[in-house]
């Protein structure tokens, strides 16, 4: 293995909280009810394609873009549409499809011919035609890739530092075959580098991948997000694009070029304080989560919170909920919607996870922290300085972005770096910031602004 | 007990929900509901999970912080009246003598404050910052023990009112707030503020007292008969709690180790205050030139400024660049106004407010370095592709 990069990284913090899934997989639970959400692809528009009573295959487009009419996303489940969830302004929510256990699947034709320039050009039109493309996000933005571009690189990530991170080792080393002809695909398809990032101290089978640029990393959390490798390998500048991927979803691309079958095999960790038996499960995306939260034990007789992600910057869902688009983790923690007497007092409930020197958090939490959702505390003015900065080990300004971002002062933002980072990097800024200011929020709608002006 | 005065307090805010009487009024409530419990909200956006530090702990940590110079500031003000009449005394008659003075302007400070935050907190509809809990404490701190009462009042009117909400409340003032309210008085009651009668208590009413700083001293060419080790622990004459070094070095010890006060500040700025009077020295042309730089740390307000109004982080510079060239010119400018300025030798105050005025400046400049880094990485790269 020939490293191209080590990445080091400093700032950041691991949070370590309770609940971690043990590494056992569970396979064959199968829910008879799934569901997709247009809302889990940032920026997409979606325009149906069925309706009500329709039956589905594995494979059946469901919906597609309305700003690219090539990009589908399909049925993870054959059986049929359930009902369609709306919500204000008519907007869709998302799919329920009821399974009818049958499997039916959409034969895809994956036979090549000789030509070269031909193959990349099917390749691309397989991946848009069986619903494999939604798979590859772009920078900048984090939005559903643009099959018109050519990115300078396909960056994936085999490392997630956040709290309750899954272990992408774990999940896919039974699919290092799956994995592998997922790279070549990529590989045949466009002509940049596909770079792919490591664990410095844990590896795991990734060193052996071939046809990658394979550079390590080691710090603390953010250190697994790949905003921070692309910024540090291969800074975005304006009109240049980069492509992201998961790794399940490299596997998922791997096995429909190998059989022909649209393959949403989605491996989840259901973890959190409340999880007594926290493990993993093979199962498909879109799932309904209630099977899972019952075979893994989440405690019913508190008032508990799902999370489609981690608890940084995942997404609420509720008990009677589904399993997201792109997640591997469902985190569930407690809600916490207690008063705490004097609680603003330093040194007092030192039990709360906190980063800050005004709490013996560090000491009282030496292995693991319960965590819940209390906000601890009210928004208010930013006054406190440098401490976003202590989190976000990026060459970017933070606080000036987030400003930039609430003035809607494009020309700064881009200044700033707004090209560089999705919402999702300023997770750990969300949870550290004295002011409780919701910085995901404000970049993801200076990102939106972004789009909407300069596209 | 914590339930019994929860419901108590949950039945007075009933009033106070939206659509009944007392509706408006809900933040005034809410601030003494916050007072006691955290509130009982959770995250809606962003992260689920949040840190337990939130505003009103880090105020909190920085009063705590100003609580050893606060208490050694009463006792000191005792100690330098009955020095100067001759009489004998033991700890607890000079520390009464000092709390009859100071606890008043305390409560003064904190009624006319707190009462135009809140007014504005409720013509505003939003929640009472914290911020005033802090610079309420730190006016009555850095004035001189006889001013009236009403000057007080005054000078915190003027400075919540003009530094600070019509800039837009906390986070948006550009000038400290209590030094502003310290220069107000300095500019409008001069008497009151400067010269020989008003650093020791009383000494404008019994003619036996008169308390001229160190400073002042030494600006009319006098000699001065404090030690090292007075100067250091601070039993001579000046602003309430600003006297003494060692106890404004525990407070910054607790603002450091807390990490709610900017190292980078604070050293910046000693490193700063030391080169301008090392300088100074080197030329020691009158006798405030030939004050050992040393000296200059310890005495009047340098070492509280640095520690106590100069992290200040709403006025001062953000980025951390920012903060080590804000630091060292706060000091340089500091004992640049005390040799420079024969009216008034204290430069603390002015050199602070200064820099408060410049403190965006740098950090347009630090941030636009950033900016045009990132820009020319740009240009450089498309310079390749055209090639």
């Amino acid at each position: 293995m020939k490293l191209t990069k080590s990445i080091r990284i400093k700032k950041g913090a691991t949070l370590k909280i309770l609940g971690e899934a043990s590494k056992i997989l569970k396979k064959n639970i199968l829910p008879s009810i799934f569901s997709i959400k247009p809302t889990d692809f940032f920026g997409l528009i979606p325009k149906l394609i069925v309706k009500e009573g329709d039956k589905v295959k594995i494979g059946t487009p469901l919906f597609y873009s309305k700003e690219n009419p090539d990009i589908v996303i399909v049925s993870p489940i054959s059986g049929s549409i359930k009902s369609i969830v709306r919500g204000p302004k008519r907007k869709i929510l998302e799919l329920i499809i009821d399974s009818d256990n049958k499997n039916f699947k959409i034969k895809h034709d994956i036979t090549f011919r000789e030509n070269e320039i031909i193959e990349s050009q099917k390749i691309k039109n397989l991946l848009l035609t069986s619903g494999c493309w939604p798979f590859l996000k772009q920078r900048p933005y984090g939005v559903i890739a643009n099959p018109n571009v050519s990115p300078k690189a396909i960056f994936i990530s085999t490392i997630d530092k956040a709290p309750l991170g899954v272990d992408y080792d774990f999940i896919l080393k039974s699919r290092i075959d799956d994995f592998q002809s997922g790279v070549n695909v990529l590989k045949k398809m466009f002509d940049g580098d596909i770079f792919l990032g490591i664990d410095k101290n844990y590896p795991g089978f990734f060193k052996s991948i071939e046809k990658v640029k394979i550079y390590d990393v080691q710090g603390p959390h953010p250190s697994g997000d790949v905003s921070f490798h692309i910024n540090k390998i291969s800074p975005i500048n304006p009109g240049e694009k980069i492509w992201t991927i998961n790794p399940e979803d490299v596997s998922n691309i791997g096995s429909f070029f190998k059989t022909g079958y649209y393959s949403p095999k989605r491996t989840i960790a259901i973890a959190g304080s409340v999880v007594k038996e926290a493990k993993y499960y093979e199962t498909i995306i879109g799932s309904k989560l209630k099977i899972f939260l019952k075979d893994s034990k989440v405690d019913n007789n508190i008032q508990v919170r799902c999370i489609n992600g981690n608890v940084l910057n995942g997404k609420i869902e509720s008990i009677d909920g589904f399993i997201g688009y792109f997640n591997n983790l469902v985190t569930i923690i407690p809600e916490g919607n207690d008063y705490r007497m004097f609680g603003w007092l330093p040194f007092v409930d030192n039990k709360i996870l906190s980063l800050s020197n005004t709490s013996l958090s560090w000491l009282f939490n030496r292995n693991g922290s319960e965590v819940n959702s209390s906000l601890n505390g009210e928004e208010r003015a930013i006054v406190v300085t440098g401490e976003m900065e202590n989190v976000f080990p990026m060459d970017i300004y933070p606080m000036q972005l987030i400003k930039a971002c609430l003035a809607s002062d494009i020309e700064k933002m881009e200044g700033l770096g707004i090209y560089e980072v999705i919402p999702e990097d300023f997770g750990l800024i969300d949870f550290s910031n004295t002011s409780k200011i919701e910085a995901q929020e404000i970049i993801r709608e200076g990102i939106e602004l972004m789009i909407k002006e300069v596209g | 007990m914590k339930k019994f005065l929860r419901n108590k307090i949950d039945l007075i805010k009933r009033n106070f929900q939206k659509g009944e009487k007392f509706e408006k009024f809900a933040p005034a409530l809410n601030a003494f509901d916050t007072l006691l419990f955290v509130p009982n909200h959770t995250t809606q956006k962003g992260s689920h999970i949040r840190d337990a530090v939130d505003l009103k702990r880090t105020m909190v940590t920085v009063i705590i912080a100003l609580i050893p110079a606060l208490i050694y500031g009463i006792y000191n003000t005792g100690y330098q009246y009955y020095i100067q009449i001759g009489e004998s005394f033991t700890f607890l008659d000079a520390f009464y003598h000092g709390s009859l003075k100071i606890i008043p302007m305390i409560i003064v400070s904190y009624i006319v404050g707190l009462g135009i935050e809140f007014a504005f907190a409720v013509y505003r509809g939003h929640e009472v910052n914290e911020g005033y809990l802090v610079t309420g404490l730190l006016i009555p701190m850095i004035m001189p023990v006889d001013i009236p009462l009403w000057m007080v009042a005054i000078s915190v009117a003027f400075a919540v009112l003009i530094a600070k909400e019509a800039f837009g409340g906390t986070g948006m003032n550009i000038l400290n707030p209590a030094l502003t309210a310290r220069a107000f008085a300095f500019f409008a009651y001069p008497i009151y503020m400067s010269g020989n009668k008003v650093w020791v208590s009383e000494a404008s009413n019994v003619d036996s007292i008169s308390g001229e700083t160190i400073l002042g001293y030494l600006a009319a060419g006098q000699n001065i008969d404090y030690s090292v080790m007075d100067m250091f622990m601070g039993s001579i004459p000046g602003s309430i709690a600003e006297t003494s070094t060692f106890w404004v070095i525990i407070g910054a010890l607790i603002l450091i180790l807390t990490g709610v006060g900017s190292w980078r500040i604070i050293v910046s700025g000693i490193l700063g205050g030391a080169f301008m009077g090392f300088v100074f020295n080197l030329f020691s042309l009158n006798p405030l030139m030939e004050f050992s730089w040393i000296n200059h740390l310890i005495v009047g307000g340098f070492a509280f400024g640095i520690v106590f109004m100069a992290t200040d982080p709403v006025s001062a510079a953000q980025t951390n660049k920012g903060k080590w060239i804000y630091g060292f010119l706060v000091g340089v400018f500091c004992i640049m106004i005390r040799v420079f300025n024969p009216a008034y030798p204290e430069g603390v105050m002015l050199a602070i407010l200064l820099m408060n005025v410049f403190a965006p400046t740098i950090d347009h400049y630090v941030v636009n370095a950033n900016i045009k880094r990132r820009k020319k990485r740009w240009s450089e790269e498309n310079l390749i592709k055209t090639d």
